[in-house]
C-alpha cells in the first residue's frame, strides 16, 4: 500500500514550481499578446523551458533515417520532429515543455500575485436560465438526435429475436421502431449576472500600441470578471466625437480621426444600461479607455453623465493611455472632482509595464 | 506489492492465461525470471510509469511532471502505456485494468520476452535483479536526508545530479576496477572507497588503468598516497628507490646499482603518470566527481545513488530496438501460433500493426527491431551467410539462395545473447534490408529549409543510425583534468564527431556541475568546427577559441 499516493506528493511539488515559475514572471506573461491567441480553449499553454533538467546533450541533428518512397531531393517535411516521438536510437525529440495553465489557474494566480479581493456580487441580482441538458432517450425525434448505438442494439436484438440475423454475412437494418433519439430535461440555473461594457476613443490620437494595451488590460478584465460570474455579457462602444455600439473585432481594430467627445460615449453606455441591463439584475462594470484629450467644453457633460452612470454600476474604471500626442486633462478633471466617490477607480497608463498597476487599480476593490 | 486490496486481485482469468502463455514461451525456448503481473487503471499506471516501472522512488518534483505528461495524455486519447515490465528478479508487469482480453494475451506474451531478454543479454547482466528494492532503499535514504537537511537543499542537489547522470561510461560494468572479485559489486564499490580515498590507491596499482588516483587537487584536499612523491618533479631527487639493509661493504650487492637506477627510472616514470589527474581521460565523470569533488557525505551518497540508477537503466538504452524488436518477434509467434482464438484475430492483427506502425521520418524501434531479427532468422535459415554468400555478385543466385540449414532460431537466440543496438545494427542491417525496407537519409536543405530524401546509399544510412546509437545518442565527454590550470579546476572533453552540443544547455550544464566541484570548470568541445573551452567560473560563462 502506498503511504499517502507519492505521485501527488511529486505532482503537487511539481505544479508548485510551475506556479513558482509562472508567478515570478507573471508581469511578463500579463504583458504579453501572444497568451490571448491561445486563449479560445479552456487552457494556456506556457512554455516553461526551464523546468527541463539540462544536460550535455547534442544540438538539433540535421540529419535523420526515414522509411518509405521517394526520389533523393524529395521534400519529406518542413520539420520532423513536429509530430516526432521516438526516432529509433535517435535523440529525444526536441520539444519544450509546454504546462497548461487552464485560465481559472492563471486568474487565481493573479489575484493572489496582485492580492486582489474576490469579487462579492451584489445584492439579489439573480436571474434564472433555462439550460437543456441531455440526459434521456426517447422513441421519436428528429434525426439530428438519434442515437446511434441505441438503434444499433435495438435493431440488433430485433433481428436476433425474429431470427433474421446471419451470422455468416452480418447485416443490420434498423426499422423506424428501432430508432432510439436523444431528449432532454430542461434545467433552471440560477445566477447572478455580469456585464462589462468597454468604451474606447478611436480619434485619430489612439494609435496601435494604444490599442494593443487596452487590449491587454481588457483580456484580464475579462478574465477575472468572468471567473467570478457565471454569465458575462460584453458590449463594446467606440468614440470619437460620435459613439456607436460594436462588435469586439471592430472595437480593437477601428480608427477614426476627428475629435473626442467623450459624452458621447457616455450618452450610450447609459443608454445601453437603462434599456438592456437594468442595474437591479446586473452587476455592471462600465471600463473607459482614452487619451484623455476631450473637447473643452464636453468635461462638463460627461462628468454629470459619469454620475448617473457610476449610480447604476458597480465601478467606473477610467484608463487614460498616453497617446501619440501625450495624455490629456480629462484624467485630472476626473480626480479633481469625483475623489469622493468611491466607485470611480482611474489609471493611468503609459506603457504596458503599467498594466500590471492599472489592473490593481481596477480590480483591487472587489466589488 | 502495489496493492492488495480485493479490487485489484489478479483475476483467474488472466492467472490461467499467464500460465498457458509462460508455457507456450518456454517450449519456444525463452527462459525468464518468474514473472508477476499486476493490474492497474490508467491513473496508477502512469504513475508507475512516471516512476519508470517502480512502486517506490525517491521524491522529486520530476516524476510528478512525466506523471502529469502521462495521465494527461492518455486522458486526451494521444498515447497509451500498453505494457511496462521491469528488469528484476521477479519480474514484475503491469497490465492496464481497461484492456481487452486480447490485448492482455498480447502483452503477457510480449512481457515473457522482455523478460527473457532482461536475463539473457549480456548487457543486463550487471544490472541489480533486486532493483525494487534498491529504489525503495534509495527512496528512504533521501527521504532521510530531506527530512536532515531541508527538501530545499536535497532537490537542488537533486537537480544537479539528474543534469549530469548522462556523463556515465557504457564501458564502465564490463571493467575491473579495484581488487573486486564480485564483478556484479563494482557498481558498490564507490560507497566502500568513497570515505578513503587512499584505499583504492594502494589497492591495485598495477593492474587497473582507469583507477582513479589521489594527486593533489588544491580545493578537494585530495590526501596523498603511501609514497611520498606526491610532489615530485622528474628530476627530483626524493624519487628514490627503497634500499634494503645491509652492511655498507655488502651494499653494492644487496642493492645493485644497476637495479636501483632502473628502478628509480621506473618510479620517476611512475610519478609522471601519475601528476596527470586522472590518469587517463575519465568517461565516468560522475565516478570521477564522486571520488573527488568537495562534497558533504549526504550528498556524496546521492550522487552515488543516482550513478547507480543511471547504470542500472543505462543497457535498456543500449538495447531498445533489440528488447522491443525481441518481444514483438515472440509474442506475434505465440499468439498466432497458440493463443489467439479465432474472433479475436481482427483486434490483434489491428493492435499489432498499432505497434509497428510509425510515421515515415521516424524509424519505429519495434519495426526495425523485429523485421531485422525476422531478416536475420531467414537469412541463417537459408544460409545466406559467409565468404561464399557475400561474394557471390549473381542478384538471382543471391535472391533463391537456400541452403536449408534451418540455424535461424538458433542464430537469433545467439544474437539476442550478445549484442547490443549498436553491435546488433552494425552487423545485421545489410544493404539488400535496406532497399527492401527503403530505408533513406533525409536531411535539412537549408535553402529552402524544408527536409529532403538526401540519398538512399546504404553506407550512409548505416552511419546515420550507427551514428544515433554511439554512447546511446549521448555526446561522449570526459574529465581529463581534474587539476586544470594547475589551480584545481575542472576540465571536461567533448570528443566531437561531427555534432555540436546544445550550448544553451551546456552552459547551464556547466553551472551545476561547478554546484558540486565549487572551482571553475571547463569544457572543450566545437562549435562550428572551430575548437572551443566553455567556462564558467561561479559568476559568468565565458568562451576561448583554442584555434
Amino acid at each position: 500500500m502506498y503511504a499517502a499516493r507519492r505521485i501527488e506528493r511529486d505532482q503537487a511539488r511539481f505544479k508548485k514550481m510551475v506556479r513558482g515559475t509562472i508567478r515570478s514572471g507573471i508581469r511578463k506573461y500579463i504583458t504579453r499578446g501572444e497568451l490571448i491567441g491561445k486563449t479560445g480553449k479552456q487552457f494556456v499553454s506556457i512554455p516553461l523551458p526551464q523546468l527541463q533538467i539540462p544536460r550535455f546533450r547534442f544540438g538539433e541533428n540535421g540529419k535523420g533515417v526515414g522509411q518509405g518512397e521517394g526520389n533523393p531531393g524529395d521534400p519529406v517535411a518542413m520539420d520532423p520532429n513536429e509530430s516526432g516521438n521516438g526516432q529509433a536510437g535517435s535523440d529525444p525529440s526536441e520539444h519544450i515543455l509546454e504546462v497548461e495553465v487552464s485560465l481559472e489557474e492563471l486568474v487565481e494566480m493573479l489575484g493572489e500575485e496582485l492580492a486582489l479581493p474576490r469579487i462579492e456580487p451584489k445584492g439579489k441580482k439573480n436571474i434564472t436560465t433555462e439550460k437543456e441538458k441531455y440526459t434521456g432517450i426517447a422513441l421519436r425525434g428528429p434525426e439530428s438526435l438519434r442515437h446511434f448505438k441505441r438503434t444499433f442494439r435495438q435493431a440488433l436484438r430485433r433481428q436476433l429475436i425474429s431470427g433474421t440475423y446471419e451470422a455468416d454475412g452480418p447485416r443490420v437494418w434498423p426499422f423506424t421502431e428501432d430508432k432510439r433519439y436523444r431528449s432532454w430535461k430542461t434545467v433552471i440555473e440560477r445566477d447572478s449576472n455580469a456585464v462589462i461594457i468597454y468604451m474606447m476613443d478611436v480619434s485619430g490620437s489612439m494609435g496601435d500600441e494604444q490599442k494593443d494595451w487596452v487590449r491587454l488590460t481588457s483580456f484580464w478584465i475579462d478574465t477575472w470578471i468572468g471567473a467570478h460570474y457565471k454569465g458575462v455579457e460584453r458590449r463594446f462602444i467606440i468614440h470619437d466625437a460620435a459613439a456607436r455600439e460594436v462588435d469586439r473585432e471592430t472595437f480593437f481594430h477601428t480608427r477614426e480621426s476627428g475629435g473626442t467627445k467623450i459624452s458621447s460615449a457616455y450618452e450610450l453606455c447609459l443608454k445601453l444600461i437603462r434599456e438592456s441591463f437594468r442595474s437591479q439584475e446586473y452587476n455592471i462594470y462600465p471600463f473607459h479607455f482614452s487619451d484623455g484629450e476631450n473637447w473643452g467644453d464636453d468635461d462638463t457633460k460627461a462628468l454629470e453623465l459619469l454620475d448617473k452612470i457610476s449610480e447604476a454600476a458597480n465601478v467606473f474604471c477610467y484608463g487614460q493611455v498616453e497617446g501619440l500626442y501625450g495624455s490629456g486633462s480629462f484624467l485630472s478633471r476626473l480626480q479633481e472632482t469625483r475623489k469622493e466617490d468611491e466607485k470611480m477607480l482611474t489609471a493611468l497608463i503609459k506603457g504596458k509595464d503599467d498594466i500590471f498597476d492599472a489592473l490593481k487599480t481596477f480590480l483591487g476593490t472587489g466589488r | 506489492m502495489l496493492k492488495s486490496s480485493a479490487a485489484n486481485k489478479f483475476p483467474t482469468e488472466l492467472k490461467e492465461l499467464k500460465y498457458e502463455i509462460a508455457e507456450y514461451a518456454q517450449e519456444y525456448g525463452l527462459s525468464f525470471f518468474p514473472v508477476i503481473f499486476e493490474i492497474l487503471d490508467y491513473q496508477e499506471i502512469s504513475e508507475v510509469a512516471a516512476y519508470a516501472g517502480f512502486p517506490h522512488r525517491y521524491a522529486h518534483w520530476g516524476f510528478g511532471m512525466r506523471y502529469e505528461e502521462l495521465s494527461k495524455s492518455y486522458a486526451y486519447g494521444l498515447s497509451k502505456i500498453y505494457e511496462m515490465v521491469i528488469n528484476n528478479d521477479p519480474c514484475y508487469a503491469y497490465l492496464l485494468k481497461c484492456n481487452d482480453l486480447v490485448d492482455q494475451k498480447l502483452v503477457m506474451a510480449h512481457v515473457y520476452a522482455h523478460c527473457d531478454f532482461f536475463k539473457n543479454n549480456l548487457y543486463f547482466e550487471h544490472t541489480n535483479r533486486k532493483m525494487i528494492d534498491e529504489m525503495a532503499n534509495h527512496a528512504t535514504r533521501i527521504g532521510r536526508y530531506i527530512d536532515r537537511f531541508g527538501h530545499e537543499a536535497v532537490e537542488a542537489f537533486i537537480d544537479c545530479c539528474q543534469s549530469l547522470e548522462n556523463l556515465i561510461d557504457p564501458h564502465a560494468p564490463f571493467m575491473k576496477r579495484h581488487d573486486d572479485a564480485h564483478g556484479s559489486e563494482w557498481i558498490y564499490s564507490v560507497h566502500a572507497s568513497s570515505g578513503t580515498q587512499d584505499a583504492a590507491v594502494t589497492g591495485s596499482q598495477h593492474q587497473c588503468s582507469h583507477r582513479h588516483g589521489s594527486a593533489g587537487c588544491a580545493s578537494c584536499g585530495g590526501n596523498g598516497s603511501k609514497e611520498n612523491d606526491l610532489f615530485a618533479d622528474e628530476d627530483d631527487e626524493r624519487v628514490t628507490p627503497r634500499r634494503l639493509r645491509s652492511k655498507s661493504y655488502m651494499d653494492s650487492y644487496v642493492n645493485p646499482p644497476d637495479f636501483i637506477k632502473a628502478r628509480a627510472e621506473d618510479l620517476r616514470a611512475k610519478a609522471r603518470e601519475k601528476k596527470r589527474f586522472p590518469e587517463a581521460p575519465e568517461a565516468d565523470v560522475l565516478l570521477f566527481l564522486i571520488e573527488n569533488a568537495p562534497l558533504k557525505n549526504w550528498q556524496r551518497d546521492i550522487l552515488s545513488l543516482i550513478r547507480e540508477e543511471a547504470y542500472y537503466f543505462l543497457p535498456q538504452m543500449q538495447t531498445k530496438i533489440m528488447n522491443e524488436g525481441w518481444a514483438t518477434y515472440w509474442h506475434s509467434h505465440i499468439m498466432t501460433e497458440k493463443v489467439l482464438k479465432d474472433g479475436e484475430v481482427i483486434d490483434y492483427a489491428d493492435h499489432h500493426s498499432g505497434t509497428l506502425g510509425g510515421s515515415r521520418l521516424h524509424l519505429n524501434p519495434y519495426k526495425l527491431g523485429v523485421e531485422l531479427f525476422r531478416d536475420i532468422e531467414e537469412r541463417w535459415d537459408r544460409g545466406q551467410f559467409g565468404k561464399e554468400y557475400t561474394e557471390c555478385d549473381d542478384l538471382k543466385a543471391r535472391e533463391k539462395w537456400d541452403k536449408k540449414l534451418g540455424l535461424g532460431r538458433q542464430k537469433i537466440f545467439e544474437v539476442r545473447r550478445l549484442y547490443n543496438d549498436l553491435t546488433f545494427l552494425d552487423t545485421f542491417l545489410t544493404e539488400d534490408f535496406c532497399r527492401t525496407r527503403k530505408l533513406f537519409v533525409y536531411a535539412k536543405e537549408q535553402a529552402r529549409n524544408v527536409w529532403v530524401i538526401e540519398n538512399r546509399e546504404f553506407q550512409n544510412i548505416k552511419k546515420a543510425l550507427l551514428d544515433g546509437l554511439t554512447n546511446c545518442g549521448q555526446p561522449i565527454i570526459r574529465v581529463t583534468d581534474g587539476n586544470f590550470n594547475n589551480r584545481g579546476e575542472l576540465l571536461l572533453s567533448h570528443e566531437h564527431e561531427g555534432r555540436d552540443l546544445k550550448f544553451t544547455f551546456a552552459s547551464d550544464t556547466l553551472a551545476n556541475l561547478h554546484r558540486l566541484w565549487k572551482r571553475p570548470v571547463h569544457m572543450e568541445t566545437c562549435r562550428e568546427g572551430r575548437k572551443e573551452r566553455l567556462t564558467y567560473d561561479g559568476h559568468s560563462h565565458s568562451e576561448t577559441r583554442l584555434d
